[in-house]
């Protein structure tokens, strides 16, 4: 069977396991496996805005040269982070070859890098390859009822290089949402930013982010988020019990990864799902879970 | 002595450049027979002298090369032109643990090691290695919490230093390794659990009678004994 290249990121391993374990039972189902190629290595965290700091790109090359090793042409990632820095990245080095020849003569022991590797995420992947009408198709518990709020943060929108859709006006996750028959929520935080590695030492900085978005995503009539990013899952999910803390009144949101509300449509692994949401879902706890 | 042999002797001899200064020693010397040729007597930098202990780490350039290389000075041999030094330490303090106490959850080297984040993937760890460890792929591992594969990968890791030495991201790659080694053989390596059976065996006495027969021969016997002995059948 033919699968995709797929590039987890470091986060897929440890926080954000449910993303990785949802993505590869949704591709599975949709007949497009996803397919972790051999030696991956972080993909830089963050791309480097310093036009001659080389060595910052050294990590993502080095991941963009693995896949050339294996012969393929095109890297699938799930983590909106990832994508935007093994696609920045590959730009960067194929906008100005003199940095490429630089880059490809420090790593001397590996192989020059081509330039011809495609970075593409997941989202594009299901949009453009699959279709929303094949995964409608492979709908099999209907998700009607369900108010799904789409959060796209910054990293798969901007800039608007490597941005998979309008950085302005997205609709990717909406038509998803709608191939599911769920009923997607706009509002209007949904291209804000959570406050990114503020989180480690400026922790009251995404609380109140926090606040903002799910409170807006609330008032506009959300169930449930969903995100393709695992550091704004963490900073939207994980401080929330810190918000009620200081504000009673707020109520609990549930964010998830998209592939999890693919896979509860598609009635494969969705990974752990927050409690409320299975309420929400009128399905009973471990539906979803049985391939695990 | 003819004078063919004084020439062969003339070209057996190779120039290596210990700290700078130039000796002339025979070829075919490994770099630490040559340096001791040279006069030099190891306090430090030299241990079990069969590639195994790490503590003759050398590092050395040819005269053509624009490449630093590393090696093992008892194992590798002295070439003509070598500028050489010794590196008999390396100030890496290690992180302080209870193995008994960690928890074995992903992020525990992280926690422990944290510079592992510095990670820019440059690979230099990996062109210092004498082992020729895949050093930046096992740091790689440890950073996305994959105990097994760290543990894997650094298995033959003799703690020489190197690595450690070069890295632009000041990652103590070796200390971390082997915490991940001993977390791995700790918490993660299959149980055997025919070794548990056999040993609660024995504690039962199951195999005394057969002990104690052994016990009992002489040398002759137990020469026959072992030569008309059960093999395990390779697999």
């Amino acid at each position: 069977m033919d699968g995709l290249t797929y590039f987890p990121g470091c986060s897929l391993k440890e926080e954000a396991k449910e993303f990785e374990i949802s993505a590869m039972a949704v591709m599975k189902a949709l007949g497009l496996p996803l397919i972790e190629f051999e030696r991956w290595n972080c993909c830089g965290t963050v791309f480097s805005l310093t036009e001659d700091d080389l060595m910052h790109q050294l990590a993502t090359i080095r991941n963009l040269i693995r896949v050339q090793e294996n012969g393929s042409e095109e890297i699938v990632t799930l983590c909106s982070m990832c994508y935007n820095t093994l696609k920045r990245s590959s730009l960067f080095v194929n906008r100005d070859k003199e940095r490429l020849e630089k880059i490809n003569a420090f790593m001397d022991r590996e192989q020059a890098y081509e330039g011809k590797v495609e970075v593409r995420h997941l989202l594009e992947v299901l949009r453009d390859r699959i279709g929303w009408d094949k995964v409608e198709e492979a709908m099999t518990h209907s998700l009607e009822g369900l108010s799904v709020a789409p959060y796209y943060g910054c990293m798969l929108l901007r800039p608007r290089e490597v941005g998979i859709d309008d950085p302005d006006n997205p609709t990717i996750m909406q038509d998803l949402i709608e191939a599911l028959w769920a009923t997607p929520v706009e509002f209007p935080f949904q291209t804000e930013c959570c406050g990114s590695y503020q989180v480690v030492d400026r922790r009251e900085l995404i609380v109140e982010r926090t606040h903002r978005i799910l409170s807006s995503a609330r008032r506009s009539g959300a169930d449930v988020v969903i995100t393709s990013c695992p550091l704004c899952q963490y900073n939207l999910q994980k401080t929330q019990s810190e918000l009620k803390e200081t504000i009673p009144t707020f109520e609990e949101m549930p964010v998830i990864y998209f592939t999890q509300l693919m896979a509860v449509a598609l009635e494969v692994d969705s990974g752990e799902l927050p409690s409320p949401l299975l309420a929400g879902l009128a399905i009973e706890e471990g539906v979803g879970n049985g391939e695990r | 002595m003819g004078k063919g042999n004084m020439n062969e002797q003339e070209n057996a001899m190779i120039r290596i450049h210990v700290m700078g200064k130039t000796y002339q020693v025979p070829a075919g010397l490994t770099i630490m027979d040559a340096m001791e040729y040279s006069g030099y007597r190891f306090i430090r930098g030299a241990g079990c002298r069969s590639g195994f202990c790490g503590a003759c780490s050398t590092i050395y350039r040819r005269e053509e090369d624009y490449r630093l290389q590393f090696a093992l000075a008892c194992q590798e041999m002295a070439e003509d032109g070598m500028y050489l030094v010794q590196l008999p330490f390396t100030p890496a303090p290690r992180s302080k643990y209870n193995l008994e106490e960690i928890d074995p959850s992903e992020n525990v080297l992280l926690q422990y090691y944290p510079e592992i984040a510095r990670c820019v993937s440059c690979n230099t760890c990996t062109k210092a290695c004498p082992q020729d460890i895949e050093v930046m792929d096992y740091v790689q591992a440890a950073l996305r919490g994959d105990i097994a594969r760290t543990a894997a990968l650094s298995f033959d890791c003799i703690q020489c230093g190197l690595c450690t030495m070069r890295c632009p991201a000041d990652i103590k790659h070796y200390h971390m390794a082997q915490m991940a080694r001993r977390i791995y053989g700790r918490y993660l390596s299959p149980v055997p659990n025919h070794l548990e059976e056999r040993l609660c065996e024995i504690e039962e006495g199951v195999y005394d009678n057969e002990l104690g027969k052994l016990m009992a021969m002489n040398k002759e016997e137990l020469g026959i004994a072992y030569a008309a002995r059960i093999r395990e059948e390779a697999k």
